[in-house]
Parts: structure tokens; sequence; C-alpha cells
């Protein structure tokens, strides 16, 4: 905190810039993420949806338990817990939408390739950071949410515990689920450089093709339905098998899929476009 | 060490940069001028392969920027004042950079405090004053303590300490052998601080020489003498093939010949002088003049170079 100014800055006392590695990228951009107030806000409000709706719509359901066996038989208190992670992910989606659109939209891109000219490596580094960052607190998150909804869904005796077959599988996936949202966020705001086009683009992705899907032919929708970005990727959230969905790590691997086909396009704009 | 080679940009129908090839050398500040929209700041994205050229080749230090395994160490630029997320702070901002980079906190101290930013920059960037801004993209151009400085317009504002400031830090970066590549609109300035010229207009290369060369050359020096008899004197001095010409007041301007020189001729004619100046055409008109056909926009009124 000197006052005085130097006419030239003083030459480095350690050693100057040393070769850009992965490595290096990841730590900057882990630096970004966590200094940038937008980070706390998306997170924050990630894990408030997921444990906060799963709570409510346990005692939603607990107030009006299912009767009829059938019912009874279909009931997932799991998926009911975890109902959270499917407003969680806009919030998540929007996160990696902001970390890369929002380095277009301030200029700041231009300081980071003038850094990192190869440019692929800050693409990377951002889908390391994003996946980890949300995984790390989304995994907690829907833990808690599982145990707060079954403490309440145990009122009426619909629980279930965390052992039993597919359970732990639907916690930990719906954390990987969230995950992969946040770098389909990243892929799109890569792709669209725009935080307004990428968050359209988001929803679109996320709630387009079901939508569409239901104009079909019922013999065509049902058939194409589950290989829909989201019927596929919350099949590894649920514990009770929906009847036309995927097999819980087959929908999740579909889902991985399209998010690595948006990645894909955003490399292969990113080394070609200007900045 | 910048080379250019035959370096073109096209957006669209539009060229930026137009087959410009010139060499920025080590050691000396070169200023890079031209009008506004002349495509200085295309050419500087060029060089750090922010833009990718449409035709021609950019070098730094011997490479094209991107092949440099440790690119902060050879080329540290300021593009534009506002390459700042508004909501981080500047020390963060510089952190990730230097990080990319391998540069430890240390460095991040030293530039801070380089550049005068000191306890500004635990603040978020967006509360920054455009001077603020400019010192902030400084000292992230300086972070790697590259060989090759490149900034485009930095005094852009800055008050008159930081303008001083700017023009001592661009000759001790040079006098310590970097290259030293600046852009800005205004030769005043550049005249100031800058010993190599490179002067662009409509993406074209207009001149590529010494400061002394351009100054000589684009403003001849006009001696203005007054007398008693101007009549006289003009014929006198025109027989020594100088060009006079008149002004309003009776006054005579001459190029081509020294005060001594015409003082001389006149005292051994016998005339009488009333008035005898040495005037420098001021810098601001020759560039004007040079660059007159090369200036996209213009006011409808500006008829020419007048003022």
């Amino acid at each position: 905190m000197t006052t005085t100014r130097p006419t030239t800055p003083a030459r480095p006392a350690g050693p100057a810039a040393q070769r850009v590695t992965q490595a290096r990228v990841i730590r900057s951009e882990w630096t970004k993420l966590r200094t940038l107030p937008s980070t706390a806000w998306s997170l924050l409000a990630a894990v408030a949806l997921i444990v906060g709706v799963g709570a409510l719509y346990s005692l939603l359901r607990v107030t009006r338990p299912p009767s009829d066996p059938a019912a009874v038989a279909g009931f997932d208190p799991t998926a009911v817990s975890l109902t959270g992670v499917q407003l969680a992910e806009l919030a998540v989606g929007i996160l990696g939408v902001l970390l890369v659109a929002g380095e277009y939209a301030t200029g700041t891109i231009r300081a980071t390739f003038a850094a990192v000219p190869r440019r692929l490596p800050v693409l990377w580094g951002k889908a390391v950071v994003v996946g980890l960052a949300t995984l790390v607190l989304c995994l907690p998150a829907a833990l808690a949410a599982f145990l707060v909804g079954q403490s309440i869904l145990s009122g009426e005796g619909l629980d279930i515990a965390l052992g039993d077959p597919g359970v732990a599988r639907a916690v930990l996936g719906s954390a990987l689920y969230l995950s992969a949202v946040g770098l389909l966020g990243l892929g799109l705001g890569a792709l669209l450089r725009s935080t307004a086009a990428a968050v359209a683009g988001l929803f679109g992705v996320l709630f387009g093709p079901q939508l569409l899907a239901g104009l079909l032919p019922a013999a065509w929708s049902d058939r194409i339905y589950p290989y829909l970005p989201v019927p596929a990727g919350v099949a590894v959230t649920a514990v009770q098998p929906d009847p036309v969905s995927l097999a819980p790590w087959s929908g999740f691997a579909v889902f991985c899929l399209y998010v690595a086909v948006v990645l894909a396009l955003a490399a292969w704009r990113l080394g070609r476009r200007d900045a | 060490m910048i080379e250019a080679h035959g370096l073109t940009k096209r957006y669209g129908d539009k060229t930026a940069v137009d087959g410009l090839s010139f060499t920025v050398r080590p050691g000396v500040v070169t200023g890079f001028l031209g009008p506004n929209g002349a495509g200085k700041s295309t050419t500087m994205r060029l060089i750090l392969g922010l833009d990718a050229p449409t035709g021609g080749s950019v070098t730094v230090n011997g490479k094209p920027y991107q092949r440099h395994a440790a690119p902060l160490r050879e080329a540290g630029a300021l593009l534009d004042a506002r390459s700042v997320h508004p909501g981080r702070s500047a020390y963060h901002h510089l952190l990730a950079l230097a990080q990319t980079s391998g540069i430890g906190r240390s460095r991040v101290d030293e530039v801070v405090d380089a550049v005068g930013l000191g306890g500004a920059t635990r603040k978020r960037a967006g509360g920054f004053s455009l001077g603020m801004g400019q010192r902030l993209g400084i000292a992230a151009a300086l972070l790697g303590d590259p060989r090759t400085v490149i900034l485009d317009e930095p005094v852009n504002g800055l008050d008159t300490e930081g303008i001083r400031w700017i023009r001592s830090l661009l000759r001790g970066l040079a006098a310590e052998g970097r290259t030293v590549f600046v852009s800005s609109h205004l030769m005043s300035e550049m005249a100031m601080t800058a010993q190599h010229l490179i002067v662009i207009g409509r993406g074209r290369l207009i001149a590529d020489t010494g400061m002394e060369e351009f100054i000589a050359a684009a403003a001849p020096s006009l001696v203005r003498v007054r007398s008693t008899d101007p009549a006289a004197l003009a014929a006198l001095l025109r027989s020594r093939d100088v060009v006079v010409s008149g002004a309003d007041d009776g006054a005579l301007a001459v190029s081509g010949l020294s005060t001594d020189q015409v003082g001389r001729l006149a005292g051994a004619a016998g005339i009488t002088l009333l008035e005898l100046t040495a005037q420098q055409a001021s810098l601001e008109e020759a560039f004007m003049d040079l660059t007159r056909d090369a200036v996209e926009f213009r006011a409808p009124t500006t008829g020419g170079a007048q003022e």
C-alpha cells in the first residue's frame, strides 16, 4: 500500500510468466468462479431449491397420502424428497451460462484469451470448476433434502432408507445430473456467447423437446420421449422406474451425450471465431 | 519485436486492415497513429491472435502469438480498459490472469503498486473511473514481465499526472530493451512519447518512419518576416528559389531558408526588417494533412484542415 509510483515497474522478484498448463488454467478459472457474486447467488439458490422444495413437496404428500394399493406401490419417496432438483437445474444451468457468457458481455474474454491464446484450455478449465463446484455443493444438498423429506414422510410411514436398493444411487444421481446441467449451461454460453440467448437456449433444451413430443402421435412420442434430454437425465434420480423411461445409468449416459455434443460444438466454434 | 506481413482483415465486405506490413523493434517506443476507425485496434487484436487475419501474418518475438508456450512472458497488452468483469475485484482479476501462467501473488502486488492502484484493488472493478480502469489494464499488461508491451490508447481517461506517468513508463520499458507499441489518435501525444511512428489510415500504411524524420518531412519550418518593403523582399527571396507567400498583415511566409539566411539577405539588400520569426507548423496539422484522405468519419462542416 505505498503511494510512491516508480516510473517503471520493478522486475519481478520471482520467476516471470511460465508456460500455460491446463492445471494452471483450472486454478485461474477457480479464482474467477469463486470471486463472482453471481456464483454464490446461483449456488445458494440451487441448494435452497433442492432442500426447500423437497421439504415442501414432502409435506404436501404427507397430508394427502396415497390410498389405493396401486398408488402405494407406485409411490417413490426418494423422488418426492428430491423434487427440488427439477427447479435447481435452472440455477446451476444459469451459473454455467454466466461463467462464460458474462466474459463476453464484459470484454473479460479478451484478457482471458490474451493470457491463454490457445483458448480450449479455458473451456475445459471452466467445465472442471463448474462441474466440481456444482457436484460438491449439490451432493450434500440432495442428501439433506432426502433426509429431511424422509423424516417428514415417516409421519405417515411412507419413508424409505438410504440403504434400500437404488436410493443412494438416486441421491448421488441427482447431484451428478445437476452437475451435467451446469456443463450444459456452460456449453450453451460458450456456443451462443450472449447471456440472453444462452439462457433461452437452456430453457429450450430442458423443456422444449417434451412439449414438442407431446404434439406428435402417441405411438411416436412414447418411443422418442425416453431419449429426450431431461427425461433421459432424470431417470438416474428416481428409484421407482418409470415404465417408459430408460434404465437409470443409460438415461444419464444419454443426457451426458447431449451435453458432450453441446460442449464439442462450443469448442469447435471457440477455436474459429474472433474473440 | 512485432512483424506484420501483408496483414489483412475483412469483416464482411468491410476491410478494416488492408495489406499492412511493418516491423516494431525493441528498445524504442513505437507510436501507432491513425484517425478513429483506421484499424489500429483491429491490428492489435490480430497481433494477439484474438481475431484471425483474412490474409497475411503477424508474429510476436518470432512466432505467432498463439504458438508461444508462455504467452504472457512474450507480450502484455492493454486492449480495452473495460475488459474486466465489473463484479470482480481488480486484485482477483489480476490474480486469475496471473494464475494461467504460474505467476505468483507477490508479482500481482508488485504491478498493482507499480501502476499506483494500491488500496483500490480490493474494490469491485465496476466502480472504477476510466483512469483507474486504464491503470488496471496496464497492470495486467505488465504481469508477465513481457518482452513486448502493446497498449491501445493508454492515455484515454487519464489526468495530466497520469499522462506524464504513462510517458515515463513507456520510455522506461523501452529503455529496458522491450518492444513498446502504443496506439493513439493524437499526434501531439505521440510526439512527446514515441521515437518511431507507424501511421495508418483506412487500414493502409501511410508512414513508417522515425519521429524526427516525420516531423522534419511533414512539418517544414516557416520563417515569418515583415518588412517596410514586402514586395522588394519577396522578389529578392524568390530569386533564391524559395517559396514565399504573403500573409494578410503584409508579412511574408518563407520556407526553405533559416531566419539567419533571411536576415543576412535582407541586410545585404538594404531592406529594413520589422519582424523575423521561425515558425513550426503544428504536428497536429501535419498529421491531418497526411491522413486527410484516409479519415473515415468527418463532420460535414469541416472542409479541410483549418484551425
